[in-house]
């Protein structure tokens, strides 16, 4: 065996390949190419039946349209007609009446019809995934929603089980799972009754700005505009979106160049790009409210003292300006800013010395409580911080770190004495927060319910379990704000859910982007609208 | 962090079948066949046994898969729906049957995280870390084993001291650090290599996957900028695990010579007046060669299944981040899956070194 | 140490069996003296030791207390290697953590390699389908990613320090049984265990009493070597979040506290990193001095 050959090959080859250029010219990315980096390893479908995860919907956003939506330039404006031209409410307000619009053209060269709208509805709901359920609250059900939902022509018409306000229907219409899907293509690709499920979760079907590219979970997702759009080609040709989990490997890319927008900066890094020149920072307001629930179950914590100590115990102002700098504001209530009849009031402050007298009054001096937090930075330190206010009022606070899965499957077990998390809304209307902070038509055991309220163990009042079923049917807009401001008031008097934070998105940038939005507080991103100079 | 095996005992620690009296080459053979057979039975019982404790973990784990498919909303009645549709209402050595008979027909069945095949998850992920894998034995083979060859001919000198420092920072540097103030200072400070992830975002499905191996598909397609561009981000963490690499590879290098250069042939090589140099790489380094691609294989084997957290600072879409992320979702099919390949790879390079070892090495015969 | 002493200890011919055993031991001590990074080592270790039992003394400040208006304040005078990121000290936390590592350290160095001791040598002398059946288990653990099966055991029993170190006893038997039954094959057939054997003592006396002190000196090279692996690994588990909770200050999950930091604070994720490595590198220089004493195969270098 002749053995120095192999070595010096080997080491002839590994000075060759270390001697080789390996700084590639950092290029800025190209001028018709939008390249963002985010955490995106949540998504686990594009099926707009079945996507509902935040990273998920941006994607099912941009392929397909809705009967109405946001104008992304405009998002206070409100409900905008989209491939639903026009609409109209009958006389005893239960039929809804919307016209198509005519000439617009799915991916697939197919025209769009009423009768895909109807059925990109009906499939929903039959599918029974998790987004169902915003169709459901009309009364829709596996039996009946093809009796409800029908088509005549160019009309797509839906019969609601009651006369619910006008705004609460268009409102859920215009969240994904009412996106309209290509049915002749769907169906052809339809596996026994799954509605073309498993195909539509990795492909695309539908009439939006952009197709889809490619989707390597976790890795990255590419989309490719549509040039025959009906609203106008958009500007970015290309869409990567790449899979990026730290904070500080998003901000190197940024810095460098390689990235034009970065969407999880944490405040230390979106403080640390402020004296970049090149680089900007746009604050969005989002629907997210960061708040802490009180299980019932718990012999201390349903003590009505107990929950009003806890409301002083939380250093919101120190939170707020520490490690939540810039990304959560102080927000008291369960409806978040931007929503309609959210209120602004936050009457808590941290004060040790009043939680101390209210529970020293109650006679309460000591005891002990466990907390299971998710593993995410913002909800361990806020854990740690009031686990440190608590220790000056003699109470003990026992943190225990999970993964999401972990702690969900306790929450809903109804098993987690304190629970620091996230709500995120399901659609753009206020009953999606009022109906699971703020109502509880079952508090047993063994009901299985998905309501905040329900996983905190808290019998909800009757009387404000019907003033939250009644705001969905006031069609009077006025009249509705102040149902949902009356309900927040008395939310704050009882409930033992503490709304504390609402989440400010933090979107870093190149300065040449123009026109980013992540979709504010009621919808998702929007790239067709986005420029670079 | 998991750090190389340090033993470096060949394969699974079978004592060379004493030999002696010259039988016939028949026999020889015979029995050699014999004793390889053995070793693909163990190996297959090895790797359903793997299969059997992964599943049974993944079964008491309370870690509720269902969830992770409905969603934080989910009503009870579609909670149970998906509960029987993924089978998770047999009793576990019907879903453990179930399962067994997939995996024989190549099905692992489908990803509840990424909603994609597991096969094609897969097909995706390995290639990443093997290429950094491979890269990463590559630098540790180049640099530890003349290293290592040195230090035992200089024992003593400032060289083996050197040497010795440098393996043994090696073997006490936290990876997950390293990786992080590397990628500061590198990438975010110098800008000289690639940033975290496979490729430049623009590069993004550019090139045609033929091996999944970005750098060889990039040369395939003779996409040069490709292949700069895919080089400059490997160069990093390869270096990185090329270091840990060469910390074992040089060290077990450095005590293999130690003992080939006390032996008496090499007295006796040097006594008829041979050059040093030919008596360390003609005779003893030749001696060596057998145990030496051992370790090399077991390195290559422990970077395959220990860069978990290198690939989770470099966003390197590997095979032990997609493992790491599955077993958190109590995404189970993802999880045996990924602990199938990884296993089957690491018994595979066992046997392969066994194998070697019963052809090559002279003793064994 | 008088001259006596010396010399009875050094002496070619040993009167007694305690002689010649002190004797031995103190030669190995010579030996390992002279090994300078080697006694580096063992004074970092020493020093560790006592700063772990003095923490509460020795520590500046109480490391768990918060003050967020002096959060992420750089190394000064008051906070001699900075503040986190909830305002605590970082050298307090430091000096507290060294409990954890060393309780980590020692948990794990107790129950491996004896786990791996008694399934080693029970399937090296016993032979035949018993070793069989062990060594297939063993591999099974060895063909396992170690640190996702350590993930999955700590998921399994929930996170926490304690079942952090239960996974990784758990995953870090395996290579000791092997070292144990290949110890256990080269001495079965010695002279002195037939002899032991035809004056009448049991296979279990065999073993505890003529098998397992011959391969312990081996095994506890091949711990020391492996005590940096463990605090690594233990880090390792505390970065992933899944080690110890908070607010213990263990060294790898204020790592992983401190990576959110790393552009702008540095200091938060480098001086537990700078400890685990000071520490993991005198295991590594104390398991190579002793190596060199005790490991009779690669011995005396």
């Amino acid at each position: 065996m002749q053995n120095r050959f192999p070595l010096r090959a080997l080491l002839l080859a590994s000075a060759v390949a270390m001697a080789a250029p390996v700084s590639a010219a950092w290029a800025e990315t190209p001028a018709d190419t939008l390249v963002i980096a985010h955490q995106i390893d949540d998504i686990i479908s594009l099926d707009p039946g079945q996507s509902f995860e935040f990273s998920g919907q941006d994607v099912v956003h941009s392929l397909y349209d809705r009967l109405v939506d946001f104008d992304p330039l405009d998002l206070n404006a409100g409900i905008k007609p989209s491939l639903a031209e026009s609409w109209e409410v009958s006389e005893d307000g239960k039929t809804i009446t919307l016209t198509m619009r005519e000439g617009v053209k799915f991916h697939s060269g197919n025209p769009v019809r009423a009768e895909d709208a109807a059925w990109s509805l009906q499939r929903a709901v039959k599918l029974n995934k998790s987004p169902a359920f915003i169709l459901n609250q009309f009364g829709f059900t596996a039996d009946n929603v093809d009796e409800m939902v029908t088509f005549d022509g160019n009309k797509l018409i839906l019969k609601l089980d009651q006369p619910y306000a006008q705004s609460f229907v268009l409102n859920c219409l215009a969240s994904e799972v009412g996106s309209v899907i290509d049915k002749e293509t769907a169906m052809q690709h339809a596996e026994g009754e799954d509605f073309g499920n498993a195909w539509l979760s990795t492909n695309d079907s539908g009439s939006g700005p952009y197709t889809l590219g490619a989707w390597r979970p976790n890795e990255a997702v590419q989309l490719v505009a549509s040039e025959e759009y009906w609203q106008g080609a958009p500007a970015m040709k290309r869409v990567i979106v790449r899979h990026v989990q730290e904070s500080s490997a998003q901000r190197l890319l940024l810095e460098q160049g390689d990235v034009d927008v970065a969407r999880n900066l944490t405040p230390t890094d979106v403080e640390g790009i402020a004296g970049n020149d090149e680089l900007k920072v746009a604050d969005e307001l989002r629907g997210r409210i960061l708040y802490m629930g009180l299980s019932q179950k718990d012999p201390l914590l349903q003590r009505p003292e107990m929950i009003e100590a806890m409301k002083y115990l939380i250093d919101y102002a120190g939170m707020e300006s520490s490690f939540l700098k810039g990304q959560w504001k102080v927000h008291q209530n369960f409806l978040p800013e931007g929503y309609l009849g959210a209120s602004d009031e936050n009457p808590w402050t941290y004060d040790i010395e009043k939680a101390r007298q209210i529970l020293s009054d109650a006679g309460i001096t000591s005891g002990t409580v466990k907390t299971v937090v998710r593993d995410i930075r913002e909800y361990v330190d806020a854990a740690q911080t009031l686990q440190a206010a608590m220790a000056q009022v003699g109470l003990t606070l026992e943190i225990q770190q999970m993964t999401g899965a972990q702690v969900l499957d306790a929450y809903r077990a109804r098993q987690v004495p304190v629970f620091i998390g996230e709500w995120g809304p399901d659609y753009a209307d206020p009953n999606t927060n009022a109906s699971t902070f703020a109502h509880n038509p079952n508090n047993a055991d063994d009901a299985g319910l998905s309501q905040l309220a329900w996983r905190n163990s808290w019998a909800v009042p009757d009387e404000m379990n019907q003033a939250v079923e009644a705001a969905t049917l006031e069609g009077d807009t006025d009249k509705r704000v102040q149902m949902y401001l009356d309900i927040q008031s008395q939310y704050r008097e009882i409930a033992p859910i503490i709304p504390m934070f609402q989440k400010i998105e933090q979107v870093a940038m190149q300065q040449n982007v123009q026109n980013w939005t992540s979709g504010g507080s009621v919808t998702s991103v929007n790239y067709r609208q986005v420029t670079k100079e | 962090m998991v750090q190389p095996d340090m033993t470096g005992q060949p394969g699974r620690g079978t004592p060379p079948p004493a030999g002696g009296v010259p039988s016939a080459r028949a026999a020889r053979l015979r029995r050699r066949a014999r004793s390889l057979g053995g070793l693909v039975l163990s190996l297959a019982l090895t790797l359903l046994g793997l299969l059997l404790v992964t599943f049974v973990i993944g079964r008491v784990m309370p870690i509720d898969p269902v969830l992770k498919v409905v969603g934080e909303r989910a009503t009870q009645a579609q909670y149970e729906a998906a509960r029987i549709a993924m089978g998770l209402d047999k009793p576990l050595w019907q879903q453990f049957l179930l399962y067994m008979g997939e995996v024989l027909r190549g099905d692992f069945g489908r990803s509840i995280s990424t909603g994609h095949p597991v096969a094609q998850d897969l097909r995706r992920v390995f290639p990443a870390t093997v290429e950094l894998a491979s890269l990463g034995t590559l630098i540790g083979v180049c640099v530890g084993v003349p290293l290592g060859v040195v230090a035992a001919a200089r024992r003593g000198g400032w060289i083996d001291q050197i040497a010795r420092v440098v393996a043994l920072v090696g073997y006490s540097m936290p990876i997950f650090w390293l990786g992080l103030m590397g990628l500061l200072l590198f990438y975010g400070i110098l800008g000289w290599v690639g940033g975290p992830g496979r490729q430049g975002i623009i590069y993004d499905g550019m090139v045609p996957t033929v091996t999944g191996l970005i750098l060889v598909d990039s040369l395939i397609a003779g996409d040069w900028a490709a292949f700069r561009d895919a080089f400059s981000h490997i160069v990093l963490p390869a270096s990185l695990l090329g270091y840990f690499s060469l910390a074992y590879i040089s060290r077990m290098t450095r005590s293999f010579m130690l003992e080939q250069l006390s032996a008496e042939y090499v007295v006796t090589a040097r006594v008829k007046g041979l050059s040093e140099r030919r008596v360390i790489w003609g005779h003893a380094f030749r001696n060596i060669l057998v145990p030496l691609i051992t370790v090399i294989a077991l390195s290559f084997g422990s970077l395959l299944e220990g860069s978990v957290l290198t690939e989770i600072v470099f966003s390197w879409p590997g095979i032990g981040q997609y493992i790491t992320k599955a077993l958190l979702a109590g995404d189970m099919n993802a999880v045996l899956g990924g602990t199938v390949v990884v296993g089957t790879c690491f018994v595979a390079l066992n046997l392969l070194s066994d194998i070697l070892y019963r052809l090559l090495d002279p003793r064994a015969k | 140490m008088t001259e006596t002493t010396r010399a009875w200890l050094l002496s070619d011919a040993p009167q007694t069996r305690r002689q010649a055993r002190m004797g031995a031991l103190y030669q190995g001590w010579l030996t390992f003296r002279a090994n300078r990074l080697a006694m580096v080592g063992l004074a970092i270790l020493i020093l560790l030791v006592l700063v772990a039992a003095f923490a509460p003394w020795i520590a500046p400040q109480n490391p768990y207390a918060q003050n967020l208006a002096e959060r992420l304040k750089p190394p000064s005078a008051q906070h001699w290697l900075g503040t986190d990121a909830l305002g605590r000290d970082i050298l307090s936390r430091l000096i507290h953590g060294s409990r954890v590592t060393l309780f980590i350290v020692g948990t794990v160095a107790l129950i491996a390699p004896v786990i791996g001791l008694f399934v080693g040598t029970v399937a090296g002398f016993a032979g035949g389908w018993v070793d069989q059946v062990l060594m297939r288990i063993t591999d099974i653990f060895l063909a396992f990613p170690k640190l996702i099966l350590a993930l999955a055991f700590v998921a399994a029993l929930g996170p926490g320090i304690g079942n952090a170190v239960l996974a990784l006893a758990v995953t870090s038997w395996p290579p000791y049984a092997r070292l144990a039954r290949a110890e256990t094959l080269t001495i079965r057939n010695a002279d002195y265990i037939a002899a032991a054997r035809l004056q009448g003592a049991g296979p279990l006396r065999l073993l505890i009493g003529h098998i397992w002190p011959l391969c312990v000196s081996s095994l506890i090279v091949r711990v020391a070597l492996d005590m940096a692996g463990i605090i690594l690994s233990a880090a390792g588990l505390g970065f992933l979040g899944l080690g110890a909770q908070p607010p213990m200050p263990e060294w790898g999950a204020m790592i992983s506290d401190g990576r959110t930091y790393i552009l702008d604070f540095w200091w938060v994720a480098a001086m537990p990193g700078m400890a685990i490595f000071i520490v993991s590198l005198a295991f590594n220089l104390l398991g190579d001095g002793l190596r060199d004493v005790l490991d009779p195969k690669g011995g005396r270098e």
